[in-house]
């Protein structure tokens, strides 16, 4: 695994490099199969806090299922996760979570609820687990869905809402407990070259705002990296680079070149 | 053919404790969930009010034909006065109980697993994991609660109506004196045959309702085939499924009770 130190991206403030220094999520030697597919090998990933990492990949190579073991959605059959140098597990715990140790999801098709309103599914994880009062949710469902501009959509069932206002609203559920991290799996899927600019101009201005750290899952090479700190190639079950964007085609022969040239990455120079 | 046998044995030994433990899962994570009461009333409307309609009919029709036939069948034993009797027993002890529960399976169950299985592939499920709740708690235990609640009251309800389509073709139709068919009635029908069909109401109620939502809820484990044709399978086998065990918990009960 090629290891480099520091995004450099120069996006971010002194603050958040300081932040940045210090390793949030550790990953050691995570492993899960399904039958005889070995999807995971001996997973190795440090990410910094109030950074943003993107996880790519052939498709089908395991990042969802990577991002799922973190959710605690797979079991992985060996390996050690830790959050703020604590077994993942524990972090989960609402107590925890009230603590200000928690994290969300962004599911790849948003996975909102269709029979609640916009308002009603953003406010789900402060209803369902927070002793939070009504009117405080309430409160601060309205300011989140105006920050993100949907406020006149607050009422409207996600079958009324565009792709984009859907993607929108998950990201206000992810980002309404203000987690610590928030896992993005495949944030961008179906929507067009401009949404999808938008989606990752929103994740980085919201990661500047909120200070979460992100994990995406992305095929959108080379756009995603404009907004990455730091990019993780998975291939055969383990990371086989992690280091900044700048960092990706310094070895032209290798194989992470010929995935990304067939990713289409060719613009190298814009990143 | 006997390492078959035994096979399937067990995978049946094997699902029925799964089911088990995902139901007391699912009881255990509605006494912590927020807004229970909320969740609660919610669910008896889905499976109490919303079936209401369909039990009414289903009863008064029963009540009819079992009115028509048993007094075809007494009037040759020179017996249409016991009518009363042959009709309240049979809807009481067997009828009400059962065909109140296969109702309800075919209207609240199939919906609930649908409803499961299409939370299950469009990953409302994990996406309730996590946010810190608890799934199964959140989507399944009001229904379990509400299930044991409503169960004996529709059944109560299937059971007056049937007894009073009895009298319509019994005594309006075919000219049962009222008087007698009604004394009938009460003078047959104890507390124990009311309790009893109430007892078999409330296991049917739990049995129906945790397997449809197992099915529905592991519909990602159980179904043959991904996507939508999981959900139509997961949710035909809960009815399948429910509907034998009604049965069969019928049998098993009435044995116990006699």
């Amino acid at each position: 695994m090629v290891q480099r130190q520091r995004a450099g991206s120069g996006l971010f403030n002194h603050f958040f490099f300081d932040l940045m220094d210090e390793v949030f999520l550790k990953i050691r030697g995570l492993k899960k199969h399904f039958g005889s597919n070995r999807v995971l090998d001996g997973v190795d990933l440090d990410v910094a806090r109030a950074s943003v990492t993107t996880i790519i990949g052939k498709s089908g190579i395991g990042k969802s299922v990577l991002l799922k073991c973190l959710a605690n959605l797979l079991t992985p059959d060996a390996g050690a996760i830790e959050l703020e140098g604590q077994p993942i597990a524990k972090s989960r715990q609402s107590s925890d979570r009230e603590a200000g140790v928690s994290f969300s999801y962004m599911f790849q098709n948003n996975a909102l609820f269709d029979s609640m309103t916009a308002a009603d599914n953003v406010a789900l994880p402060l209803v369902e687990a927070s002793k939070i009062k009504r009117a405080e949710i309430r409160d601060q469902v309205a300011e989140m869905l105006a920050h993100l501009e949907l406020t006149d959509s607050a009422q409207r069932y996600p079958g009324e809402l565009s792709g984009g206002m859907k993607k929108r609203v998950a990201l206000a559920r992810a980002l309404i407990t203000k987690p610590q991290l928030v896992l993005f799996d495949e944030p961008t899927t179906g929507l067009d070259p401009e949404r999808k600019f938008g989606v990752f101009e929103m994740i980085a201005d919201y990661r500047e705002r909120f200070g979460f750290t992100a994990l995406l899952v992305s095929h959108d090479i080379p756009e995603v990296f404009e907004i990455s700190d730091k990019v993780a190639w998975l291939d055969e079950g383990i990371i086989k680079f992690f280091g900044p964007p700048s960092e990706l085609n310094e070895d032209a022969e290798s194989a992470l070149s010929g995935f990304l040239n067939k990713a289409n990455y060719g613009r190298k120079s814009n990143v | 053919m006997i390492r078959a046998l035994g096979r399937s044995a067990l995978t049946v030994v094997s699902e029925l404790g799964e089911m088990s433990l995902f139901s007391m899962a699912a009881l255990r994570g509605f006494v912590v969930q927020r807004h229970r009461l909320a969740k609660l009333v919610t669910a008896i409307h889905e499976i109490g009010v919303r079936c209401l309609p369909i039990v009414f009919t289903v009863g008064l029709f029963t009540g009819l034909v079992m009115g028509l036939q048993l007094y075809y069948t007494l009037v040759r034993l020179g017996a249409e006065a016991a009518l009363g009797d042959a009709v309240g027993l049979s809807i009481v002890r067997e009828l009400g109980p059962v065909l109140t529960a296969l109702m309800v399976v075919g209207q609240a169950g199939s919906a609930l697993a649908s409803e499961l299985g299409i939370q299950r592939n469009d990953e409302q499920i994990d996406a309730l994991q996590t946010m810190g709740v608890d799934s199964k708690g959140y989507l399944v235990g009001a229904r379990l609660v509400a299930a044991v609640l409503c169960f004996p009251m529709l059944t109560a309800i299937f059971d007056l109506v049937g007894i009073f389509g009895g009298y319509l073709t019994g005594s309006v139709l075919l000219g049962v004196d009222a008087g007698v068919y009604w004394h009938h009635i009460e003078s047959s029908i104890g507390w124990d045959d009311v309790s009893g069909g109430f007892i078999k109401a409330l296991a049917f109620g739990f049995i129906t309702i945790s397997i449809c939502a197992y099915r529905g809820y592991n519909t990602h484990r159980k179904a043959s085939f991904p996507g939508v044709r999981g959900v139509s399978e997961s949710a035909t086998r809960a009815v399948v499924w429910s509907s034998v065990s009604v049965l069969a918990a019928d049998y098993l009960i009435t044995s116990f009770l006699i």
